[in-house]
């Protein structure tokens, strides 16, 4: 699935074609004979063989609860999920372990901390208009609540965030700023150490959704600057079922608890109970342990891999179909079209065809796309568009894809009966 | 899926449907309106039904959304308007039963005439959504109308 042009593209993960060897699922030869070629990578990624391994592993050999069963599996299970957080935390270069805490997914993550941080009449809580649907029904939620009032920053024509009332939105009221690292839409990157610190010099905290940016960016915490960071584990090479809320240890510690239960408390009586502190504070019941385990791996192959390759990557591949893309008449991409200013997911619109039935015929070439508002229908809303269909590549992506992808888009112009 | 599954899917009937929908557009003579939408997609479509008399006189409509779900529309349009709304409903079930049928259901061609094309749609559940947006908001506004016997 290479082209001789392809081939020499600059910033390509050396190697290419024995990474991909890792990833067993691309082998797959689909209906008709079609081989699989992947674009949906911002949706959920592909896994390696050793993220495959080390859960079956797991399960073949240590399984066992965790932190609760006294006997030498149990030991193995629990050593198993905490080295993951110590992969975790390494991975997001955290001050400490014990910030790293593991949850169902970043909405969940992100849910946790719009029910436990405090807000009432007065506070305000300000997102942005790219955010998805996770960032901002929450804090919808947590508002109608409170009491609080919601804000967002909008967007420019080019697909930015508009900062040019930053300063009357974040006030000295502001409680919360929430804003996403990458869009999943747009593929926009956003100035989220600028943002952090606004939050923080208004005295609110950050919140950054980091879903879309930790599979493709190094995400150092300390670097940003920020309060809480989410991802979701299952876009950075890891199974479904985890995500990762990372947040400050001494604000984690001044927290409510989320959920109540097993393994999140120091001491339990009919009446009343006391609290663990971070991590086993928001990590109630048996967690998802094998999960866990997998997302150790997965975090540790990119770290292998190295995220500065990932990301030079994903920006020459980017780059790569957004030449292709731009060969296709009538083909309009939504947010910007510099590939070094925005993340690897592609959304756009192609005239004449909706994007249900460009995903469909695509499908019919193996071409696997997403089609639909990507659970961002405020943004596309903002762009006056029903709904796109979007391309996004991953480290295992080669110019050869981004070929079939842009064929089988014209054949879809021909299918439909679309003049040239 | 494969080209030959793509063509079942987007029959020529379907495809002439898409480019030029029969009886698209809000009217003013209505007695219910009803907006609906597919959460998965996001495809859309308001309808207005005008019954009198026990006979479906208009389904007028404005939609966004994919090519089948554009055709069930005007499919839809064509088939009841004009019909006893009885008759009108026997239509929707069997249509219901088609697209609900996962492609094992044989269509009635004298009962649903341009309907039938659908019938390899049924075949793809994530479509199926798709073709039944606009036939649920009629039945959902033909019943608000009073103009159903249920």
């Amino acid at each position: 699935m290479t082209t001789s042009s392809g081939l020499r593209l600059p910033g390509l993960l050396p190697e290419l074609e024995v990474v991909r060897k890792d990833f067993p699922i691309l082998e797959r030869v689909l209906a008709g004979g079609q081989p699989l070629v992947y674009l949906d990578s911002a949706n959920t990624s592909q896994k390696p063989q050793v993220v495959i391994d080390a859960m079956v592993d797991h399960l073949e050999r240590h399984n066992a609860n965790i932190a609760r069963a006294m006997h030498q599996l149990g030991a193995e299970s629990t050593a198993a999920f905490e080295e993951a957080r110590d992969k975790v935390a390494r991975f997001l270069n955290a001050r400490s372990r014990n910030e790293v805490i593991f949850t169902k997914n970043a909405t969940e993550a992100l849910n946790l901390l719009a029910r436990t941080i405090e807000l009432g009449p007065g506070d305000n809580v300000v997102i942005t208009e790219m955010e998805h649907h996770s960032n901002i029904v929450s804090w919808q939620l947590a508002c109608e609540r409170s009491g609080a009032e919601l804000r967002w920053f909008g967007l420019t024509d080019d697909g930015q965030l508009d900062l040019s009332n930053a300063d009357q939105l974040v006030d000295d009221n502001t409680k919360v700023v929430a804003f996403t690292w990458v869009s999943n839409m747009l593929g926009t990157i956003n100035p989220v150490a600028d943002l952090a610190a606004r939050a923080k010099a208004a005295g609110a905290v950050s919140v950054i959704d980091a879903s879309q940016a930790a599979p493709q960016l190094v995400v150092d915490v300390q670097a940003v600057v920020c309060d809480f960071l989410v991802f979701t584990g299952h876009k950075v090479c890891g199974p479904t079922g985890i995500g990762v809320l990372w947040g400050r240890e001494e604000l984690l510690n001044e927290l409510p608890p989320f959920h109540g239960g097993g393994e999140m408390i120091e001491t339990v009586t009919m009446a009343r109970s006391t609290y663990a502190k971070a991590p086993h504070r928001f990590e109630a019941g048996t967690p998802p342990i094998v999960e866990a385990v997998g997302l150790g791996a997965a975090v540790e192959y990119l770290g292998h891999l190295g995220l500065d390759a990932v990301h030079a990557h994903e920006q020459a591949i980017t780059g790569y179909a957004l030449e292709g893309l731009a060969t296709v008449p009538g083909l309009t991409v939504l947010g910007p079209t510099d590939a070094t200013q925005r993340g690897g997911a592609i959304s756009f619109e192609l005239d004449g065809v909706h994007p249900h039935d460009i995903a469909q015929v695509l499908d019919s070439r193996g071409v696997a796309v997403r089609a639909g508002h990507h659970c961002a229908k405020p943004a596309h809303a903002r762009y006056g568009v029903q709904s796109s269909t979007r391309m996004s590549s991953y480290l295992y992506t080669t110019p050869g894809e981004i070929d079939a992808l842009v064929e089988a888009l014209e054949y879809t112009r021909s299918y439909f009966k679309l003049g040239s | 899926m494969t080209a030959q599954d793509l063509d079942a899917l987007y029959q020529e009937i379907i495809l002439d449907h898409y480019k030029n929908p029969h009886g698209k557009g809000l009217r003013e003579e209505f007695e219910a309106e009803v907006h609906h939408v597919n959460p998965t997609c996001g495809d859309e479509v308001t309808l207005r039904v005008h019954v009198a008399d026990g006979v479906v006189e208009d389904v007028s409509y404005a939609a966004v959304g994919c090519s089948i779900s554009q055709a069930s529309a005007s499919v839809l349009y064509d088939l009841v308007v004009g019909k006893p709304v009885a008759e009108a409903m026997e239509i929707h079930e069997e249509f219901l039963a088609l697209m609900q049928g996962k492609g094992t259901v044989e269509p009635d061609e004298e009962v649903l005439e341009d309907a039938i094309a659908f019938a390899g749609v049924a075949k793809f559940p994530a479509r199926v959504k798709c073709a039944l947006l606009s036939w649920m908001a009629w039945k959902d506004a033909t019943v608000q109308a009073g103009g159903s016997n249920d």
